[in-house]
Formats: structure tokens, sequence, C-alpha cells
């Protein structure tokens, strides 16, 4: 085990995540206002209406298919009765689908960033990097899955990245899982992980945001009094009277 | 029965004389910001015209408010919840840039550097979203007093609605105009639509505002509300909305496009409703009849049952003080001239609006009858039925009933009032013709023509045991020069913590207005001089002894300095 595999498979993933979590608290806490989608719907929107469903179909799909890929042991899906072979012929075939979609709906979205004027302007520079590692993200995931996948012998991820994944989850981590990796695989893990750790500091946050509330609450909101969160902190020395506590005398 | 307080506005449309200073004042006030450019809170529609946005009004396109299923009850007009999380990703019915029009700025730079020439220079258009040259073909009233109308009239959706091919004829007939700012609803879709749950109502005022620190840009809103007055800012990403002016209205001033209102045609106060039937009167089947179900819900202030049941429900007494002298409720309901803006779209409406008869008078007088006497005017109401049909199209769902009672008390009142002024005493038969004893023309036209300041405006301030609650409820649209964020912050316009907007700052802002020196620090200059104080560099020294710091000799401006030795 040489010190760079410790690095990239034990300290990289842990700066990431801390970096995802507490960038987040940190985002949420300092800058609610700039907590958006910064929709760019009202300059443009031939092109948005294809790229934007396209793209974020395929990625919350994507999404998905990582979830059953990486989390749940393979011993589990064979319990269900989901063979390996139903699992690789299920990933590879939606999983392509997938990344077609979610490529295609990438590629106008970036495109149209970079075409329509009024959407070019509103690029902020994290929009742009943020492009850059999601499309390295997305490209070298979808090339190793091609070569190696589709057109290779399969590599059995679910032998190695899985484990090792859930082995930095589970704050036991086995940097050796990683070792014969694929260089694809590796990059595109590498990259993610860059990824994850700018996070916060896009529109991405945004995905935290998924309205699913909106299915349950009443449709029209009324606020007042006790419901209210403002924005001012309150004044020192203006807390309101209150009635100590009798019981913290009587305390040893 | 819930009681439930809730400040609306009406507006005398017969005096209105289309000046857009409301919409001015509003821009200047609320949204001369970047990212809402193209956003008025306040416009001024030439009618029959497209409005603004364009074509606003076709629901069948744009499908806002609410629509009733067949089961009775109330959905989305756009569709259900599922719907619209389903089309979040690009909403279909999301007006763009180009419905409203392409902000723009000039070239003034032009103006003041151009090298001497032959030729005089210009300032050209410039876009507001690209910077570059552009040319003006659309904007907030481009078809102002009907000018170029003859093109784009016939996608007037009213005149769309109507069978008659009318619109040549129309324009010569009838023209008047309609301020609109955000009905804050009683039963508000833009609320509904909102996905994160940041748009809400007031329960103290019935308030419509969107939670700038809430709203994460899902833009349903915008297509939810049938009048199009959420409006979406391009740069910081947040829906935005006329905010009734909160902070004045909270400290007992009228709105800014009230109190500018060059016609002083604009009443604000209170009216309490029954919030228990908003949804079943929102959702009766015949939509004629909505105007009437909207009436019922609105509680009458004097009643002493309304009244216990008001105290219970927590209103305090100079509430419903406020509530017993409202210009709004007589308007409404004691008199009845007054209709909501498209009861049809079922969202309450509680901007009410006094249909004109200042057109019906031209008629006659360019006729050469008597545009004073009541049968004429009786008669000419009676004739123009294309006109009143257009109204009725607008206040009423196409019922002309209540649109010509109004009117026809609008015209009692101007002969009966004739009587009184010419005879001493006013004609009763005309006041019997529209079911109104003389004493309420009179007390009608007294609000309606010489009311003061204090009558047409009746806000009881918030409560000062409840400002807390109110001021700070995040609505701040003040976002620029948040903590450390120099303009464009990394994450977008404006991103960073909020300035609260608060009912101290009125006092903070009378302060800086009456102050004694520039409330800029640094150089000043005529571009960003306050008009207070007298900086140094704008007038020429007095005294050479005087010691100059950076802001200049801070020297009185008279205001407020009234017997003391300056
Ligand atoms: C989970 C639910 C999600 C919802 C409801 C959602 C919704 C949205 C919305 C409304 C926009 C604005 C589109 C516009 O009008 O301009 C947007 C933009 C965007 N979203 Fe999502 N999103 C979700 C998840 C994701 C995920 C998982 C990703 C990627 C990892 C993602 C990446 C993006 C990107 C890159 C944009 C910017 C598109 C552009 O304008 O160039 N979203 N999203
Ligand atoms: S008019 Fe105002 S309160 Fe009514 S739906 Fe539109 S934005 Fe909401
Ligand atoms: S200021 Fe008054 S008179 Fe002028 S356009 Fe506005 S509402 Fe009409």
């Amino acid at each position: 085990m040489s010190a760079i595999e410790i690095v990239l498979w034990v300290a990289v993933p842990y700066v990431s995540i801390i970096a995802f979590i507490a960038g987040h608290i940190w985002r949420y806490r300092y800058d609610k206002f700039g907590w958006t989608t910064r929709s760019s719907q009202t300059y443009e929107n031939t092109l948005l209406r294809w790229g934007s469903p396209m793209f974020h179909l395929g990625i919350l799909m994507v999404l998905a298919g990582h979830v059953v890929g990486l989390f749940i042991p393979r011993e589990w899906l064979y319990a269900i009765g989901i063979t390996e072979e139903m699992y690789h012929w299920g990933a590879t075939v939606m999983g392509s689908f997938a990344a077609v979609l979610t490529l295609a709906g990438l590629a106008i979205l970036i495109y149209r960033r970079r075409t329509v004027g009024p959407v070019f302007l509103a690029t902020t520079v994290m929009d742009k990097v943020m492009y850059v590692f999601l499309a390295l993200t997305l490209g070298f995931g979808t090339l190793a899955t091609v070569v190696h996948q589709v057109f290779g012998s399969g590599f059995q991820y679910r032998e190695t990245i899985s484990p090792w994944l859930r082995s930095i989850f589970g704050f036991q981590p086995q940097p050796e899982l990683m070792a014969n990796v694929p260089i694809l695989f590796e990059l595109h893990v590498l990259s993610a992980l860059a990824l994850f750790a700018l996070w916060p500091f896009t529109r991405l946050v945004h995905v935290f945001s998924a309205p699913v509330g909106y299915l349950f609450r009443p449709y029209v909101v009324y606020r007042s009094r006790d419901d209210v969160q403002g924005t001012r902190a309150p004044k020192r020395g203006w807390d309101p009277i209150s009635t100590p506590d009798p019981q913290r005398l009587r305390r040893p | 029965m819930k009681v439930m307080a809730q400040i609306s506005m009406v507006m005398n449309l017969d005096k209105c004389i289309g000046c857009h200073t409301c919409s001015v004042t509003c821009k200047q006030a609320w949204t001369n910001r970047t990212g809402v450019e193209y956003v008025w809170f306040n416009n001024v529609e030439t009618r029959p015209g497209v409005g603004y946005p364009r074509t606003y009004e076709d629901q069948e396109k744009w499908r806002g408010g609410w629509k009733r299923t067949k089961r009775g009850n109330l959905k989305l007009k756009d569709g259900g919840r599922l719907w619209k999380l389903a089309h979040i990703f690009s909403n279909p019915k999301l007006p763009e840039i180009h419905d409203y029009y392409e902000p723009w700025t000039y070239d003034y730079d032009m103006l003041l550097n151009a090298p001497a020439g032959d030729q005089i220079p210009v300032a050209k258009p410039r876009s507001l979203l690209t910077g570059e040259d552009t040319k003006i073909s659309w904007s907030a009233n481009w078809d102002d007093n009907l000018g170029g109308s003859l093109e784009t009239m016939q996608d007037d959706p009213i005149l769309q609605k109507m069978s008659e091919s009318v619109e040549a004829e129309f324009s010569k007939a009838f023209m008047f105009y309609l301020p609109r700012i955000c009905e804050h609803c009683l039963n508000p879709s833009c609320v509904a639509s909102c996905p994160s749950g940041a748009m809400y109502k007031r329960a103290e005022d019935g308030i419509v505002l969107v939670d700038q620190d809430q709203c994460r840009g899902w833009r349903m809103c915008v297509s939810g509300c049938p009048y199009k007055k959420v409006y979406f800012n391009h740069r910081t990403g947040k829906a935005e909305k006329c905010t009734m002016c909160y902070p004045r209205i909270e400290v007992g001033l009228p709105t800014v496009c009230a109190e500018t209102c060059v016609g002083r045609l604009r009443y604000i106060g209170l009216v309490l409703y029954d919030a228990d039937l908003v949804a079943e009167a929102a959702s009766v089947e015949d939509e004629h009849a909505l105007l009437a179900a909207q009436r019922s819900i609105l509680l009458d202030p004097n009643d002493p049952a309304v009244i216990e049941q008001a105290r219970k429900d927590g209103i305090q007494e100079d509430w419903i003080d406020a509530a017993q002298r409202s210009p709004i409720w007589k308007l409404i309901q004691q008199y009845e001239v007054a209709l909501p803006l498209h009861p049809e779209y079922r969202t309450m409406p509680m901007v009410w609006y006094i249909p004109p008869l200042s057109p019906v008078v031209d008629v006659i007088s360019g006729s050469g009858a008597d545009g004073e006497d009541a049968r004429t005017l009786f008669a000419a109401i009676e004739k123009l039925r294309i006109p009143i049909a257009y109204l009725a199209e607008m206040f009423s769902a196409g019922d002309p009933d209540p649109v010509d009672l109004a009117l026809r008390r609008m015209a009692a009142m101007r002969s009966y009032m004739r009587g009184v002024n010419l005879d001493g005493e006013g004609d009763e038969r005309i006041a019997r013709a529209v079911g109104m004893p003389g004493e309420d023309l009179q007390e009608m036209y007294r609000l309606l023509a010489i009311a003061k300041y204090e009558e047409r405006y009746v806000i009881p301030s918030a409560h000062a045991e409840q400002a807390h609650d109110l001021e700070e409820m995040g609505c701040s649209l003040d976002f620029e020069d948040g903590p450390g964020m120099g303009g464009a912050g990394p994450f977008g316009s404006s991103s960073g913590q909020s300035v609260p907007v608060a009912v101290e700052n009125f006092q903070s802002l009378e302060a800086r207005q009456t102050a004694d020196r520039p409330s800029s620090p640094g150089r000043v200059n005529l571009l960003n001089w306050d008009g207070n104080g007298t900086p140094r560099g704008l007038f020429p020294p007095k005294d050479k002894d005087v010691p100059q710091g950076d802001m200049g000799p801070v020297q009185s401006t008279g205001k407020r300095n009234k017997g003391k030795d300056v």
C-alpha cells in the first residue's frame, strides 16, 4: 500500500465528504438567499425545454442506479432473486439509456450556456467550474462503462469499488480494494469526489431543496407570529421577561 | 366563522389619466435594481390593449389561477401538484422575457464624451440583457393611448372573447386606463403553486409576500398567478412581487403608488372576511355568481356578532375600528360601485375597481348632448353595449348587470350632485332610479370627489407588540450590499446574508432625509448627492479658513432647524 493510494482512497474521500457536509451547513447559514436554481428560463426556453428535462431525468436515473450498485451489497440482491446476469444486463441497458439522456441533455445545456448571450452573461465562475467537473465525472463514468462493461469483459465493481465506498462510510477504510481498479473508473471516482467537494459552493445545492413537501402541504400558506423565522438577530438586552426555573435552586 | 383582516385597495378608474406616475414611483422604490429591470410591480395598461405581459389575460394560453373540477373542488388551472413537479425542470407556461419586453438603457456616455464634430451625438439603445445595441420593439406600455394599437389590438384577449368583431369601431368609442398591482388575493394561486412554500399570505393583514430566503427559484408562482404579478428576478434567481409597500403600511402610510397617484383615485383600507368560507365562495359553479360570492364573505364590521368573533380571533380594537371606517367596505359593499378584476380566475382578488364612466360622458358630450343629465346618461349606458360588455368581461366574468349598476350609480351621482349645486337640492327620483337614498349618493360623492388623505387611506399601524413578528418575515428585497458581498457574489447576484428591512428603518430613513450631512461617505458629486449638506466640490468654498474634511464642512440645510441658532 503506497502513500499515494492512502491519500487517494482514504484522505481524499474524507476531505471531500467533510467539505460536502460542512460546506452545505455553512452555505445554508451564510447564504440562504443564494440558495436557488437560478433558473435561466426567462432568457431562453427553446433549448432549455429539451435540455433540462432530459438531463434531469437522466441524472436522477443515474443517481438511483448508483445507489443500487454502490450501497446495496449484491448478496442482498441475490436474496431477492436478482442474479448477477440480470443485474449486469439491467445496469448496462438502463445505465446506457440514462447516460445517453444525461449526456445529450448536458450537451444541450452547455451549448445553450455558451451560445445564448444573456445566459452566458449570467453564468458565474462557479457555474463554469461546476460544469467542468460535472462533465468530467459523467464523461469518465460513461467511458468506463462503454470500455469495460459494454465492449469489455465486464469489470466487477461490486467486488471492489462498492465495498470500498461502503468501507469509507463505515469508518473502516479499505484502500486495498481499489488497488486493481481500471484507470477510467479511478478517474470517474476522483472527479466525482472533486465534484462533491465543490457541490455546496455551486448552484447544485438546489438538489437538496427538491420540493417533495409540496405534495403534502395545504395549498395556501399563512404565516404569522408563531411560525415566523426572522432575519434579524435578537437585540442584546431585549430578551423577553420569563420566570426563572425554581427547580434550578434545588439542584445539588 | 374565522375573521381575518385584509388590506385592500379600490381604484376609481373614472379618474385615471394614465400618467404612469404610480408606475414610476413604484419602480423607483422597489425595482430599480439589476435583475428586475423589466419588472413593474405597478403598471398602467391602456384598454383595449394587450396588457403587460402581452395577453396575460388569455388563461387558455397561460393557464394561471384556479379551475373548478367536476366534483366541485378547486384545482390549479395549470394542473395538480404532481403535474407541477413533473414540469419543474422547464416550466412550459413561464413567460419569457420577450413576453414582457427586453429591458434597455441608452448609451448616455456617448452624449457626454463624444468628440466635437458635425453631427449631434445620439444615445443608442442598449439591451440590458446582452449589453449590445438593440432595437426597441416593445415595452410595458407600448400601446399606450392606443398608439400602434391597430396592429396589436386584435390580440387583446378580451376582445377575442367577445363574439362581435368590434375592434376598429371600439377604439373610436372607448378607451380607459387600467393601473394594476398584485391583487393580494384571498385565495392566491401563486402561493398555492409555490413548491417550496416560500410564498405566504400574512395572517395579520393578508399581504402576499415571497420569503426571499426560502424561495428556491422553481418559478411556478410566476405561471400560477393569472394576473402575472409575480416576477422572476433573473439575476438573483428568486421570485419577487408587489409587497403592498408593507414597510409603509405597517406604520400607517399608504403604498407609494397610492401616495403619489396624481388623480388621487386610490383608496386603501381594511376589510374583514370569513376565512372559513373562502374556498367555498371561490368554487361556486356559475362564474357570474363569483362576484356575489366574494361579496358575501366580506363581513360587516359593524355587526356585533362579527365584532365579537373578530376579538376572539385576535384582531385588535383599533383594527376593528379601522375596518368600520374603511372606504373599501363602503365602495364594495354599501354603494356596490367597486368590482374585482377578473373574478373568474377564482383567486378572490382584493384590489377592486370602479368602472370608468368618463368614456360614456365623452361620447355624450361629443354628440352635443348634456353629459350631466341623468336620463341621457342612463340611455347612453343602455346604448353602449359593446363597451359595457368589455367592462363586464374584465370586472364581472361577463355579466353586464354589476357593471351596469355601478355605471348607473356613478351617473346618478353626477346628475344628483348637479341638482344639489345648481338648485340647492338633488332630484330624489334619480337616486331612487339607482336604488340608493339621496344621502348615500352625497356620501359617495364626498368619498369619490373630495375625500381627504385620512379618508382615502384608513390604515391602522401594525401593533408594536406584533411588530417584530411582522416586519422581519424575511421578505426583504433589500439585499444589495450584504456584508462582505460587493455586487455579484461568487454564487450569483447578491448572494450572502440579508440586510433586514424593519419598521425602524422608516425612522432612520426620515432622519437621513432630513439630516444635514450627505449620507454617502466619500466623494460626493452631482450624481450621488442626496441633497443634504454642502459637500466639497459641489459648492464654491465660502470661507478659506474653514478646514475641509472629506465630506465638506457640515452646514445646515435649514430643514428641521427652525428656531435653532445656526
Ligand atoms: C432532485 C431534483 C431536482 C430538481 C427539482 C431540479 C430542478 C432544477 C431546476 C428547476 C433548474 C433550473 C432550470 C432553469 O430553468 O434554468 C435546474 C438546473 C440545473 N440542475 Fe437541477 N434539479 C434537480 C436535481 C439535479 C441534479 C441531481 C443535478 C446534477 C447533479 C442537477 C443539475 C442541474 C444543473 C447543472 C442545472 C443548470 C442547468 C443550466 O441552466 O445550465 N439538478 N434544476
Ligand atoms: S394577484 Fe398577487 S396574490 Fe393574486 S395570485 Fe397573483 S401574485 Fe398572487
Ligand atoms: S398615478 Fe394615478 S392617475 Fe396616474 S396612472 Fe397611476 S393611477 Fe392613473
